[in-house]
């Protein structure tokens, strides 16, 4: 008999709508399996316990109603990057660390109005700039695989919680693979939508022009789930998409025969780790003995770019939103100057970690008169080549498959002294992020004992395809709901 | 591409972070890493590429001009370190 909080998020729908226990014992549950993870993992900056309990009892009178949703009732972590009216919200920065936000998110709307339980506001890299979450004014979080590792980031303590039962689905936030790299090191699912499916009103902006909302969850239905709940237009944001939000759940359970797979040979090049690459094999054999044609002579040659591309935008972007920070209307204030310029100074010294620092600089300097043609005007150059690129490939393949990460998770401190070292860990989720395009990472199985992630980009605005890919592949091959052993 | 320490120093200036000498030496030999590794961005033929700011498919998306509700000027101020008569109190501007 499995316990309550290592149900799927859509198996304990099941559990809910048939009365065989309710929304309070399951999150009473998921609270008691968070209190005895959380000293460990530290995957949490709040824990919402009251809130929690708060929300479960009305859950379950919308049960009683007859007004639940997909989704009411279910514990979840939201990342600490997105606002909670009342609840703190920090970003994982010094500077936010007492933020109560007098407003809500668009995606925390959406999930009030489904019914969802919040449990907690989850760990992150600062302000959602790093790939292990170590870079978190409030510490870093384990791997519940492995407790010495890191659990990827920025969405780290999302999908830590996810993985160890400290919820049942999560929100992230992806800008250059900020959701589908910790899924894969953590062994979930996660889904970067297409730029402009999810809302960014009241998402604490770092790269404007890349950041997106999405899901983490234990299997491919779930992640669908909270997709459909979370996504379509909202006026509030600029870039929104004005498209009706497809039906996610129709892709499930279809086949995928004769689908056209491109899988990139840039993706399988230097520093990539053996058994990750064999995982990944196993995974295109199995989609091949699922009907799809795999292609494996494509060539994507500006993937290579999409590094300095990235991370040239997306600290610039940085540099000019993280600009409000000045201890003037809200956040930390350094006492230590009566002067107004020394105050803003000190402020942001005190209040940014280093990482967060580093990225403003370099911002800054990309930016900067004399240097701006050369840096950042000739990323966005090579943003609309890569763009290019990928459209032409999706002239020929329905979806791409790689891997989501070079490597499985790395042990702690080994990379947070060397920047660039830590930037390579994203080399496979940069590009479609820099096009704005939704991919999706998946477990494809277990090296060493750790996960590791198979990744599936789809063409603009066609998350359903990657999903209808990735359920076919989570049934054929009995995934999903892997749980750490924590 | 080399960033000088005065390079950093001037960065900061500009990014309004006050910096001590040892974190400039870091920031230095880190940025000038970090640029030299997108160096090669400069080998691809860029000429009559129209930058992309954005991948939204979306152009000028306007709203109507017209009153709304806004947040309360009581929750807004309550998060300033500083108040004073209903105002965000600032540090002298002017010596």
């Amino acid at each position: 008999m499995k316990e309550l909080w290592q149900l799927t998020a859509h198996e304990a729908n099941t559990g809910l709508r048939s009365r065989d226990f309710s929304s309070v014992d399951l999150t009473k549950s998921v609270l008691e399996r968070l209190n005895s993870v959380e000293p460990e993992m530290n995957a949490f900056i709040t824990i919402t316990e009251e809130t929690a309990l708060v929300q479960a009892k009305e859950a379950d009178k919308r049960f009683a109603a007859g007004t639940a949703t997909a989704l009411t009732g279910i514990p979840m972590g939201i990342k600490d990057l997105i606002i909670t009216k009342g609840t703190r919200t920090t970003a994982g920065s010094q500077i936010l660390s007492e933020f109560v936000p007098p407003y809500n998110s668009h995606v925390n709307e959406k999930l009030e109005q489904a019914g969802t339980v919040m449990v907690g506001k989850t760990n992150l890299d600062e302000f959602a700039m790093g790939s292990s979450t170590e870079h978190s004014a409030f510490g870093s979080t384990s791997n519940p695989w492995d407790t010495e590792r890191i659990p990827g980031g920025s969405s780290g303590g999302s999908a830590a919680a996810v993985s160890a039962g400290a919820c049942l689905g999560a929100l992230g936030s992806d800008t250059g693979g900020s959701i589908r790299q910790p899924a894969a090191l953590c062994g979930v699912v996660g889904l970067d939508p297409t730029y402009g499916r999810v809302s960014r009103f009241g998402v604490i902006a770092f790269g404007s022009s890349l950041d997106q909302v999405g899901p983490i969850g234990r299997d491919v239905e779930d992640v669908a789930t909270i997709l459909d709940c979370i996504g379509g237009h909202d006026p509030r944001d600029s870039t929104s998409n004005p498209e009706p939000m497809p039906d996610l759940r129709h892709y499930l359970g279809r086949e995928i025969k004769g689908l056209r797979i491109g899988v990139p040979t840039e993706y399988f090049v230097e520093g990539i780790e053996p058994d990750v690459k064999e995982r990944v094999e196993e995974a295109l054999l199995e989609f091949e003995r699922l009907g799809c044609e795999i292609d494996r002579t494509l060539s994507l040659p500006m993937t290579k770019h999409a590094l300095a591309v990235y991370y040239l935008i997306a600290p610039s972007e940085a540099s000019s939103n993280l600009a409000r920070y000045d201890g003037i209307k809200y956040g930390l204030r350094d006492e230590t100057s009566n002067e107004i310029w020394k105050t803003v100074e000190r402020t942001r010294a005190k209040g940014f970690g280093e990482e967060v620092k580093r990225r403003i600089m370099l911002g800054t300097y990309a930016l900067s008169a004399g240097y701006y043609d050369k840096y950042y005007l000739k990323a966005q150059q090579v943003r609309t080549l890569i763009i290019q690129e990928f459209n032409e490939a999706f002239e020929q393949y329905d979806l791409l498959v790689t891997p989501t990460t070079p490597s499985v998770a790395f042990p702690k401190k080994q990379k947070i002294n060397d920047p660039y070292a830590m930037y390579l860990n994203d080399i496979y989720t940069l590009p479609s992020a820099v096009a704005g395009l939704p991919a999706l990472s998946m477990p494809c199985g277990i090296a060493n004992g750790l996960p590791v992630g198979l990744q599936i980009i789809g063409n603009f605005g066609e998350e359903g395809k990657i999903l209808q890919a990735a359920h076919a592949y989570e049934q054929a091959t009995e995934g999903g709901n892997l749980l750490a052993s924590l | 591409m080399t960033i000088s320490k005065e390079q950093v120093q001037h960065l900061a200036k500009l990014a309004r972070i006050e910096i001590t000498d040892s974190e400039v030496k870091i920031l230095a030999s880190q940025l000038s890493d970090i640029l030299e590794h997108f160096e090669a961005l400069e080998d691809v033929d860029t000429k009559g590429i129209a930058p992309t700011a954005h991948p939204a498919p979306l152009r000028n998306i306007m709203r109507t001009d017209e009153v709304r509700d806004s947040l309360s000027k009581e929750d807004v101020l309550q998060l300033a370190p500083e108040t004073e008569d209903g105002l965000v109190r600032v540090r002298a501007v002017l010596e």
